[in-house]
C-alpha cells in the first residue's frame, strides 16, 4: 500500500503529522527565543524573535553566574558516565556466563533478573539510604563519596534490564568463533573480552546510552542524596531553580535551553542508538 | 567441542558475582527491609528503626484514613487511563498514518521520539513557561485567537489536566516507535494480496494491521500502566508538594512528600508498599483483559 498515488488524503495525513510535530519541536524552538530576551520583555510577545532591541545574553550570564551550571554538568556527566560504564561491564559479564554456562542454579538467577525489573525505586530508596549512611557513603561532605551514593543505587536500578537486553544479544553470537578463540588457546575472560565484547559492541553502546539518559535525567534519586549545592546533578539544580528563582522567565529560559540543547544536538547525532536503546527492552522482551 | 569451552565452571563466579551482589545489596535486600520499616517506628532519614510501631500495623491504618492517599490513588489511576487513551491511542494513530505515507517516515520518528529524551525536570520548567498565567504561550495564543480573559491553568480545576497533558505528550513517541516497529514486520504481500481483492485503505488497517498489532498494543498498555506509577519528576517540578491543597498528588509524588518533607520516613515506606501492590494489580488486570494472542 505504500506504492499508491497521490491522493487527497495524503495532503489529510501530512497535515495531521506535521502537527504533532510542531507540538514537540515548537515549544522547544519557543523557549530558545525567549532566553535571549530580557525578562520583561517576554511576556509582551514571546513569538517574536530576538532581533535588535530584543537581543541580550543576560539570562545567559546570570545563569553561569548564579547557578553553578558548570559544576551541575560535572556532577551530572561524572555519575552517568561511570553509571554506564559500571553497567555494561557488570551486565555484560553476567548475561556471558548466563548464555554461555550450564549450571544448576541458572533458573533460579534468570528469574531473579526479571524480577529485578519490577521493583519500583520508591520502594527500595529509604532502605539503601540508611543503609549508605551507616557504610558513611550518604549525606557526608565528601564530593568523591556523594557521587558513590547517587552512583551505586543507580546502577542497581539499571542492571537487571541491562541483562535482559544483553542476553538477548549474545545468544544471537555464533558460538562457533568462541571456540576457535577456545583452540587458539584463550581462556573464559579472554574469550568476553577479546570475542564477545567486540562482536556485540552495538548492543553495549546500546545498553550503555540507555543506562546514561536514564542517570542523566532521573531527578528521584538524586533528591535523596545530593543534598548540597555543589553536589548538584542537573536535574536538581533545575528542580530548585523553579522553586527559588519561579518568577523569573528569562532565567528558566535560558537554563532549560543550556540542559536541552546538548542532549538535542547528542541526539541527532545518535538518534539510531538511543531510539533502539530506549526501546529495546519494549521491542525484543 | 562446544560444551567443552564451558566445562570449566569456575570462571563462573567471577562473572555472576558482581551483578547479583548488586542486586541483592541494593534491590533485594532493601525491597524486604522496607517492609518490614513499614511497621517501625523511624524518626530520622537515615536511620534504622527504633522499635514496632503500636499496634505494628498503625500505619496502614493512618493509610486508609489518610485522605490524600485516597485523592492520590485516584489521580494515579487517571494518569493510567490518559497514559492509556493518550499515549498508546494517539501513538496508534501516528503510526498508521506514518505507516500509509512514502516521504518523511524517518524524519517523523526523530521529531517524535526527540522529548523522551530530555529530561523531565526540565520539561516540567518549560511547561511552567508555557502554561504560564500573566501571558504563558497558551494564555498568548488563546489571546490572539480572541479570548479576551487569561486562564489560570493550576488553579485547581485545571491542575490535573496541566500536569497530566505534558507526561501524555512526552512518551507518545516512545509508543510510536514501538507501533512502527511492529508495522515495519508486518508482510507487505498481505497488504497486496488484500488490495487485489478489492480491500480499501481502511479495511486493510481494519482487518490486517490492527489484529496483527494486537500483541505490540499489548506490550504498550502494559508499560503505559507500570509507567504510570512511576511517574514523578515532571509533577514534582510543576505541582511541588500536591498543590494547590494537596489535590495533584500521585502515590509517587505524595510518598516522596511524607518521606522527605512530612520527615515521616516509615510512613513513607508505607505508602511505598502502596504503589508495590497497586503496579502488581494492574498489570495483572491489564494482563487478564489484554491476554495475548498466538496468530
Amino acid at each position: 500500500m505504500k506504492k499508491e498515488k497521490f491522493r487527497v488524503s495524503s495532503v489529510f495525513i501530512y497535515i495531521v503529522l506535521i502537527f504533532w510535530s510542531l507540538t514537540t519541536i515548537y515549544p522547544i524552538i519557543w523557549v530558545i527565543q525567549n532566553s535571549f530576551k530580557a525578562k520583561d520583555k517576554i511576556l509582551a510577545n514571546s513569538f517574536s524573535l530576538p532581533l535588535g532591541d530584543l537581543f541580550t545574553t543576560a539570562n545567559y550570564r546570570k545563569a553561569f553566574n548564579n547557578l553553578n551550571i558548570l559544576s551541575a554538568y560535572k556532577n551530572s556527566l561524572f555519575i552517568s558516565s561511570i553509571v554506564a560504564i559500571v553497567v555494561v561491564v557488570l551486565a555484560g559479564m553476567a548475561s556471558f556466563a548466563l548464555v554461555r554456562y550450564t549450571f544448576k542454579l541458572k533458573g533460579a538467577l534468570l528469574s531473579l533478573v526479571m524480577a529485578g525489573m519490577m521493583f519500583p525505586v520508591f520502594a527500595t530508596v529509604i532502605p539503601v539510604y540508611s543503609m549508605e549512611v551507616k557504610w558513611g557513603i550518604a549525606s557526608t561532605n565528601n564530593w568523591g563519596l556523594t557521587m558513590l551514593s547517587v552512583i551505586l543505587p543507580q546502577v542497581a536500578g539499571n542492571l537487571s534490564f541491562a541483562i535482559v537486553v544483553l542476553t538477548g544479544f549474545i545468544k544471537g553470537l555464533p558460538v562457533e568463533l568462541e571456540e576457535a578463540a577456545f583452540m587458539e588457546g584463550c581462556n573464559a575472560y579472554q574469550i568476553f573480552y577479546k570475542v564477545v565484547m567486540p562482536l556485540t559492541k552495538p548492543s553495549f553502546a546500546t545498553v550503555a546510552i540507555f543506562s546514561f539518559l536514564w542517570s542523566y535525567n532521573d531527578l528521584f534519586t538524586q533528591m535523596f542524596y545530593l543534598r548540597t549545592p555543589k553536589m548538584f546533578g542537573i536535574t536538581v539544580l533545575l528542580n530548585r531553580l523553579t522553586s527559588q528563582e519561579g518568577t523569573n522567565y528569562g532565567l528558566m529560559a535560558a537554563a532549560v535551553t543550556l540542559v536541552v540543547v546538548p542532549v538535542v544536538i547528542v541526539y541527532i547525532f545518535l538518534q539510531k542508538y538511543i531510539i533502539k536503546g530506549m526501546t529495546a527492552g519494549a521491542i525484543k522482551g | 567441542m562446544g560444551a567443552s569451552i564451558y566445562k570449566n565452571k569456575k570462571p563462573l563466579i567471577v562473572f555472576l558475582l558482581p551483578a547479583f551482589l548488586f542486586m541483592i545489596v541494593y534491590l533485594y535486600y532493601p525491597f524486604f527491609q522496607n517492609i518490614i520499616n513499614s511497621f517501625q517506628q523511624i524518626k530520622r532519614l537515615g536511620q534504622s528503626g527504633t522499635g514496632w510501631n503500636d499496634p505494628w500495623y498503625m500505619n496502614y491504618v493512618e493509610m486508609v484514613k489518610d485522605p490524600v492517599v485516597w485523592t492520590s490513588m485516584k489521580n494515579t489511576l487517571i494518569m493510567m487511563l490518559v497514559t492509556i487513551i493518550g499515549q498508546v491511542g494517539i501513538a496508534l494513530i501516528l503510526a498508521l498514518l506514518v505507516d500509509n505515507i512514502r516521504i518523511g517516515a524517518k524524519f517523523f520518528r526523530t521529531v517524535y521520539f526527540f522529548p523522551i529524551v530530555i529530561s523531565a525536570t526540565a520539561l516540567g520548567l518549560l511547561f511552567n513557561l508555557i502554561f504560564l498565567y500573566d501571558k504563558g504561550m497558551l494564555n498568548q495564543i488563546l489571546e490572539s485567537l480572541g479570548k479576551t480573559s487569561l486562564t489560570d491553568w493550576k488553579s485547581e480545576g485545571l491542575a490535573l489536566f496541566t500536569m497530566m497533558l505534558p507526561v501524555m505528550w512526552q512518551y507518545v513517541g516512545f509508543y510510536f516507535v514501538i507501533m512502527i516497529t511492529g508495522l515495519n514486520n508486518i508482510s507487505e504481500e498481505l497488504y497486496e494480496s488484500a488490495s487485489i481483492d478489492g480491500a480499501t485503505r481502511f479495511q486493510r488497517v481494519r482487518y490486517i494491521s490492527l489484529p496483527l498489532l494486537h500483541n505490540v498494543l499489548c506490550t504498550c498498555v502494559v508499560l503505559a500502566v507500570t509507567g504510570a506509577l512511576k511517574v514523578f519528576d515532571l509533577p514534582w517540578t510543576m505541582f511541588p508538594k500536591g498543590m494547590p491543597m494537596k489535590s495533584t498528588f500521585l502515590t509517587g509524588t505524595y510518598m516522596y512528600y511524607q518521606t522527605m518533607e512530612a520527615k515521616n520516613v516509615d510512613y513513607g515506606s508505607t505508602l511505598a508498599i502502596l504503589l508495590v501492590i497497586l503496579g502488581v494489580l494492574t498489570s495483572k488486570i491489564v494482563n487478564a483483559i489484554f491476554k495475548e494472542k498466538d496468530y
